[in-house]
């Protein structure tokens, strides 16, 4: 027997999808300006990637202010419950078709792992992108800013970091959509905001 | 409505009618020429003939007094500089360059371009006030000419140049010239500065004869249908002083727009002197470009635009080659240019070529024929550019290399100073002797010569700062952001794209690389599993 729980409200939807089109885009310009491929080329990508930096740091003003407001913060507190089975399962469970470790609640929506790998994105990827990003975007102002310690190179250099995790992250995190129940589940829960748990 | 319309218009013809034709018919003016307050072909003192430029000068100075005294100063006159940075007594007296070299003993030639006349040797009087050419500057004709060979002086008769050589320059109306004085323009500076190195677009390659009425694509500053500046309105001049320098030039201009009243001990001609130092409105990253990087560097995409070419490589050392028949040979390339010239050896020219750029803080030093030179695979600077990514002086500058072989004393170790040009015995040009040239040369400039001869690789640079184009066609971020960059060897900077590590490159791909792979060794392995009863 399954039943349906709404796990996925609609501002989060819509923060989701609209944020995984912005970071896609962001990802596609910036293998552009870093000359990996010339799809834009620099010019054309730097304006582009620059548009969507901006419009993505608004995404976040109003996800930030509605995390805060409705708790939802709470679901990125880390835990160390269940880790080692969620690790197990993906290793070895998931083959055998072993039951799902963990039972998702609308309190609870991200499993251990998932908790982790997203705390991590938001403390560590996320920032050193934002903040290389944005010290990018106002080189011109260090001086004002009494920056004179900070070197490009190393700005640069964080920001790419920064680019390379992100992209290998989006590559697990699309993968394991499909570790549902079946391969299209948690996409249509991430859709319709209804996850099915057995 | 129609009518009323019409009713309208006809009063406000009317009326524009009225307006227009009042003052005429109030008072008459006469006609004038609204750009002088004189009139030169109405001074009884210029209307007779002219046998000589100085007989012009005379009648000049009766009311120009000062005019002369302050040519007088002028490295126009004197062919003299001091350089305050380094010391050097520069000036086309002195130098020696890659190109023609040296003007000792080569006087009659060179001093075509010298604002006065009669220097023919190194006896001329340098305070000779009659002796000042005002008219190679403020001809207005364009008839006005200095052949090389008279030594400054204009031809008022017919005459056979070289003698003997059946060739004829025609005589000019000097009193016409004199009597439509008038300001300078892009053809007074040009009769000289387009021609330097002895031709058209020959030295410089930001500057030739297509400057005289540019396209707004070639110049957007000059533009003869546009904005239509001439050389003062940048190299503005006081007291005949013209501002702007190539032996001490502004690399960095830190003091912004000139604005009156300001107080202002700067170089007029810079970019920063009209533009200021934030002048992109839309783009205030290019504000910050701005801060290391010349105007010029991006918006002077390439030189030599105008159609006509410049001179890269000057080779001395295969001059002297003769025919069958032992006469002087002289070889052109599919356009009609000169590539081989017996008296002068190889050529390699170029159009629309891509600068090279380097960090330039202004300081210029000179090898003069006194410094002592090594012969090695590096080439003898002509002259050496100061500059450095850390000096908090230097912007990255585009440049014209000039790259030449030339004669020198391998003994002295230094350069020499070849006689080229003159219809004598001795000159380069006419006996293809090297050693009759320089020794009759390094006797005129007064400096040994130990009769041993041989060539030295030298490379001279030139400040690319003419030619501007519109900001449409100003660089392109790509241009230097990429591998290939313009700026591939300007050390001390980080230029993104340009410095991509390809370490963290190296490792980045492969994280990407291994999750892929464990996603996919992941789903291949789930797949499979699966499908097991």
């Amino acid at each position: 027997m399954s039943e349906r729980i709404y796990v996925f409200k609609r501002f989060e939807r819509f923060w989701h999808w609209s944020q995984a089109g912005l970071i896609m885009f962001l990802m596609l310009t910036a293998f552009d300006i870093h000359g990996t491929y010339t799809i834009f080329g620099f010019e054309k990508a730097v304006a582009y990637h620059t548009i969507a930096a901006w419009s993505l740091i608004g995404l976040w003003v109003f996800a930030i202010f509605w995390h805060f407001t409705t708790g939802e913060w709470k679901q990125y507190i880390p835990t160390t419950e269940k880790v080692v089975a969620m690790m197990n399962y993906y290793l070895f469970g998931i083959f055998k078709d072993a039951p799902h470790p963990f039972r998702l609640t609308q309190l609870r929506k991200h499993n251990p792992l998932q908790r982790l790998a997203y705390l991590a994105i938001m403390v560590f990827v996320g920032p050193l992108i934002w903040v290389t990003g944005v010290l990018y975007l106002f080189y011109a102002n260090w001086a004002a800013w009494g920056l004179t310690a900070v070197q490009l190179e190393w700005v640069a250099t964080g920001h790419i970091i920064g680019a390379f995790l992100m992209l290998a992250f989006l590559i697990a995190h699309v993968y394991l959509t499909t570790a549902g129940h079946t391969p299209l589940a948690h996409i249509k829960a991430m859709i319709t905001g209804w996850e099915e748990v057995d | 409505m129609k009518r009323a319309f019409t009713r309208v218009a006809l009063v406000m013809c009317y009326a524009g009618w009225l307006a227009a034709a009042g003052p005429v018919l109030a008072d008459e003016a006469k006609p004038l020429k609204l750009n002088t307050t004189a009139d030169h072909t109405k001074f009884k003192e210029l209307q007779k003939e002219f046998t000589s430029g100085p007989e012009v000068t005379k009648v000049c100075l009766t009311c120009h007094t000062e005019a002369a005294g302050q040519i007088h100063r002028t490295k126009h006159w004197k062919w003299e500089y001091l350089n305050p940075q380094t010391g050097q007594t520069l000036g086309k007296k002195t130098v020696v360059n890659n190109f023609c070299i040296s003007i000792a003993s080569n006087y009659a030639s060179c001093t075509s371009c010298h604002v006065g006349y009669g220097w023919k040797d190194a006896s001329f009087d340098f305070k000779s006030e009659e002796n000042v050419d005002c008219l190679v500057c403020h001809d207005t004709t364009g008839n006005y000419r200095k052949p090389p060979g008279f030594a400054g002086n204009p031809v008022v008769k017919d005459t056979e140049f070289p003698p003997g050589s059946g060739k004829i320059i025609k005589g000019i109306n000097l009193s016409k010239i004199a009597q439509k004085i008038g300001k300078t323009s892009r053809d007074t500076c040009g009769a000289c500065h387009f021609n330097g190195g002895g031709g058209d677009g020959v030295k410089h390659g930001d500057m030739d004869t297509s400057l005289a009425a540019p396209t707004k694509e070639l110049d957007v500053h000059m533009d003869a249908e546009g904005l239509d500046f001439t050389c003062g309105t940048c190299h503005t001049s006081s007291s005949h002083d013209v501002a702007g320098s190539r032996y001490t030039p502004t690399a960095q201009d830190k003091q912004g727009a000139r604005i009156r009243g300001k107080a202002d001990k700067g170089n007029p001609a810079t970019c920063v002197a009209c533009h200021g130092n934030g002048p992109h409105k839309k783009e205030a990253r290019l504000n910050q470009h701005a801060t290391k990087i010349a105007c010029q560097t991006c918006h002077i995409p390439t030189y030599a635009r105008g159609g006509i070419p410049t001179k890269m490589v000057w080779d001395w050392s295969t001059a002297g080659k003769r025919d069958a028949e032992g006469k002087q040979i002289t070889l052109k390339d599919a356009k009609g240019h000169i590539i081989y010239e017996s008296r002068k050896g190889d050529f390699t020219l170029a159009e629309n070529v891509k600068p090279e750029y380097v960090w330039f803080n202004g300081q210029v030093t000179y090898t003069l024929i006194t410094d002592k030179i090594e012969k090695s695979e590096q080439r003898t600077p002509i002259n050496k550019l100061g500059g450095s990514p850390t000096d908090g002086k230097s912007m990255i500058w585009p440049m014209k290399v000039f790259r030449g072989t030339q004669p020198y004393d391998p003994v002295n170790k230094t350069l020499v100073t070849p006689h080229t040009a003159g219809n004598d015995d001795t000159g380069y040009w006419k006996n293809l002797d090297w050693d009759k040239a320089i020794t009759v040369g390094m006797k005129d400039s007064g400096h040994p010569f130990s009769g041993k001869i041989d060539f030295i690789k030298t490379e001279m640079s030139w400040p690319i700062t003419h030619m501007v184009a519109p900001k449409e066609k100003a660089l392109g971020c790509a241009e230097c952001h990429s591998k290939q960059s313009r700026l591939a060897g300007i050390p001390g900077i980080y230029i993104p794209v340009r410095d991509n590590n390809k370490l963290l490159d190296t490792i980045g791909w492969s994280i990407v690389f291994l999750t892929l792979l464990g996603v996919f060794g992941h789903g291949a392995l789930r797949i499979v599993s699966s499908r097991k009863p």
